[in-house]
């Protein structure tokens, strides 16, 4: 699993080492052998503040002191509080170098009983808090905004249970995803989210942003499978539900509250998580297809044949194929005998199917692809021989994201579109850059190097990348609100699964009606009265 | 010298190159209950290699023949071979008793006969037992000329081969003519996926199951093996305060 991993700076390697308990994970090589691929652009970020002049820092907020900072030191100890710039700067940039704050101190507490501590005491001495997880965010979630103190679960990175009969983990919340993954397999059990960040964001932050990825097709959203959470309010206030069973209907179900509040309500510490038996046999497909309705038909009958082994059923249009090619440097899986580039299929699909018994899983698989090819709804396509091709397909999938910012930068959008529509959004936006003169993919003096689509058809998540080679004013200018009005009249959602934070929290009533943003608001104004909690974000 | 080259492939289905081996409860061999089983990493590039040639060397390949020894599920790997490009196939469907390269090699022999095989291609080794000694025995008994580890191949017009491998510090060419056995290395080649209306028309393609016991051959095993361990897991480190103590540690271990 090795492309998956978001490499940043080197400042962040040591939390490698921080491997959970009864576990060594063999990472560290991995990521290394990853930041060969990564094309940051050399230019520094613009400040927050200096980007967005109409965000104020709220005058109600104390700036820090060095009392503060005596304090925060005599709670979690001189080593667990960062001060120094040069440390400070990856906490402060979020991970598309697209937002970058002014935090003085990082706080990495190792308790949540530090935590509730530090946050009583914030909450006191009105200082703004961000909570930081694996700092994966991609709208600007989890970095500060102006001078916001940013706490850091990183050092609550163990595994305290994990129940074989009923699958029940109980972990930290920085635990690093796919360290639980491992964790799991070792016992024969899956964790139900997998996404491309897994090597770098940690449990605690998905669940605070109700992460998607790629098993949701199969296992469901976290709000199904999140049992319990442990968690901090802003008055140092711990609530606990890691007991919680999966049927208790017992009281408001308030856990949900967590899920997806992104760090506007409290912090998360600890997570009890219902984790499925992992599949013995796994296979993939990837398939080009000549149109983007055969991909939807293709989808209707991989439902059909497939049924209960369907685990993930992803698209791609040709561009982001393009990207991806460009980055991994790999011949494409179905380039032709003589060459290595993409073929000119304008859409691929993966699909991957996971089960118990691998003959009744192949043959399945085997008929279904028979009959697509047969009736032509695909057009070409290739099946996994191997672990490694299994896991070259799907870098196929997974590598776009990163790929995306090869040029410099990404404007990301993550959208739900009923399924008949979804695609048109990825041409009309493409459009719109080329009338206005923004978008050229050779044409490097053009800001826009290409817009490109991908994304979960089984959910109706389309994720539209406009890849940049410099963030100009004016491309944000053309795609936004533009971007949300086509969504809004499709009746779709502006964010499907990266969250609302930073970029968005103009947008919300895009998705929200008023009742329901108001709704929000008294929840916010009930646990955080302060307002301390992640501002300037979500609401 | 016949006026065309016929390619015999030996492929064999082990477990998946990515996957961690773990011992069985008896020690006496490797876990296979659950496993992924793929084709030998070596193999696929065999394979890969000798439609490679065929492609290259139109008028001169007259055909490829694939042959696996093992149990009824090698097929997979056949069918797999046929996708990419094999001719025929056949299985030597001896179960799941696990051959000692000799008895494979006597089986190979058997297989070339009837085949009229004079160009074998085939893995160096094999990623299970980590033999590596099938190819070198099937060249003793057939008496021909063998290329091993190879990292490139080029085939002559007048039937010669010539065969680059890679050693310390460079290269070594040898040139041989044909009948050759050749031993592939791991960059000889990248091995393609296979495309689905390859592997559809593979379906139809032969796959013909052989009876070990009509070969007529001696295939007894001759070793036993006695035991099969983990290596000792590895101690964790310690952290020193400074560099002195990092010296008084490093000489109580001798290790300055």
């Amino acid at each position: 699993m090795s492309f998956k991993l978001l490499a940043r700076s080197a400042s962040r390697l040591p939390r490698l080492a921080l491997a959970i308990s009864r576990n060594s994970l063999p990472l560290a090589s991995t990521y290394s052998q990853h930041s060969q691929y990564r094309h940051h652009s050399t230019k520094t970020v613009r400040l927050t503040a200096e980007n967005y002049p109409d965000v104020k820092r709220d005058p109600r907020f104390a700036h820090l002191t060095d009392t503060d900072l005596a304090f925060f030191r005599s709670v979690v100890g001189d080593k667990q509080v960062i001060t120094d710039s040069n440390d400070l700067a990856a906490y402060n940039e979020d991970w598309m170098r697209k937002y970058r704050g002014q935090s003085k101190v990082v706080l990495k507490p190792k308790s949540t009983s530090e935590i509730s501590t530090l946050l009583k005491y914030c909450n006191e001495h009105l200082l703004a808090v961000v909570p930081q997880g694996g700092n994966t965010s991609l709208v600007g979630g989890s970095v500060p905004v102006f001078d916001e103190v940013v706490i850091s679960v990183a050092n609550l990175n163990r595994v305290r249970s994990f129940d074989e009969t009923s699958g029940i983990l109980k972990a930290d919340s920085g635990v690093i995803l796919e360290n639980a993954e491992s964790f799991l397999a070792e016992h024969g059990a899956v964790f139900p989210l997998d996404l491309g960040a897994k090597g770098s964001c940690f449990i605690g932050g998905n669940i605070a942003t109700n992460a998607g990825g790629l098993r949701l097709l199969r296992y469901g959203s976290l709000h199904g499978s999140v049992l319990g959470l442990e968690a901090v309010l802003p008055d140092g206030t711990i609530y606990d539900s890691m007991h919680s069973l999966r049927k208790d209907n017992t009281g408001y179900d308030l856990k949900q509250l967590f899920i997806g509040s992104e760090g506007t309500l409290g912090i998360i510490t600890g997570i009890s998580i219902l984790c499925p038996a992992r599949p013995r046999s796994v296979n993939v497909a990837f398939l080009g297809l000549e149109s983007y309705d055969k991909v939807r038909e293709t989808f209707r009958r991989a439902r059909a044949d497939l049924c209960e082994i369907l685990s993930a059923f992803e698209f791609m249009d040709r561009k982001s194929q393009v990207f991806a090619s460009r980055f991994t440097g790999l011949p494409h899986p179905l380039a032709g005998e003589d060459n290595t580039d993409v073929p000119d299929y304008p859409f691929y699909v993966l699909i991957e199917v996971s089960g118990s018994n691998k003959e009744h899983d192949d043959a399945k698989l085997e008929s279904f692809l028979e009959s697509v090819m047969e009736d032509e709804t695909v057009a070409d396509g290739t099946v996994s021989q191997d672990e490694t091709q299994l896991k070259t397909l799907w870098r196929w999938r997974e590598s776009i994201s990163e790929a995306s910012t090869m040029f410099g930068g990404v404007f990301k959008y993550d959208v739900s579109l009923p399924l008949p529509k979804m695609y048109s959004l990825v041409d009309s936006v493409a459009e719109r850059l080329k009338e206005k003169g923004l978008l050229s993919f050779e044409d490097s003096s053009k800001p826009v190097a290409d817009a490109i689509g991908y994304g979960h058809i089984g959910d109706g998540n389309l994720h539209l990348n406009v890849c940049v080679r410099e963030y100009a004013k004016e491309v944000e200018e053309a795609l936004e609100p533009f971007v949300y009005e086509q969504v809004q009249a499709n009746r779709g959602s502006i964010s499907a699964e990266h969250g609302v934070g930073f970029q968005k929290k103009h947008y919300i009533q895009y998705s929200k009606s008023p009742v329901e943003i108001q709704m929000i608001k008294d929840l916010k104004k009930h646990y955080d009265p302060k307002g301390i909690m992640n501002p300037y974000k979500y609401i | 010298m016949s006026s065309k080259i016929r390619i015999l492939v030996p492929i064999k289905r082990v477990i998946d190159a990515a996957l961690k081996p773990r011992i069985n409860k008896a020690h006496n061999g490797v876990e296979s209950k659950g496993v992924k089983f793929s084709i030998n990493p070596f193999d696929d590039i065999a394979v890969e290699e000798a439609v490679k040639i065929r492609k290259n060397n139109k008028d001169l390949v007259e055909s490829i023949h694939a042959v696996s020894i093992g149990p009824s599920k090698a097929k997979d790997v056949l069918r797999t071979a046929l996708a990419k490009g094999v001719d025929t196939s056949s299985l030597v469907d001896v179960g799941d008793t696990e051959l000692e390269p000799l008895a494979v090699s006597k089986i190979l022999k058997k297989i070339q006969e009837e085949q009229g095989s004079n160009l074998i291609i085939m893995g160096k080794q094999a990623i299970d037992d980590d033999a590596g000694q099938a190819g070198q025995m099937l060249a003793g008994l057939l008496g021909w000329s063998q290329a091993t580890n190879a990292s490139k191949v080029t085939i002559n017009d007048d039937f010669t081969a010539e065969v680059e491998k890679e050693i310390d510090g460079g290269i070594e060419t040898v040139r041989a003519p044909l009948p050759l056995i050749i031993t592939t290395d791991l960059r000889l080649n990248t091995p393609k996926f296979v495309t689905l209306p390859k592997m559809m028309k593979a379906k139809k393609k032969p796959l013909k199951v052989v009876n070990p016991a009509d070969l007529g051959l001696d295939l007894e095993n001759r070793l036993e093996t006695v035991s099969l361990e983990e290596p000792a897991a590895r101690k964790a480190g310690i952290k020193v305060k400074s560099v002195d103590e990092l010296i008084s540690k490093m000489k109580e271990l001798k290790a300055i």
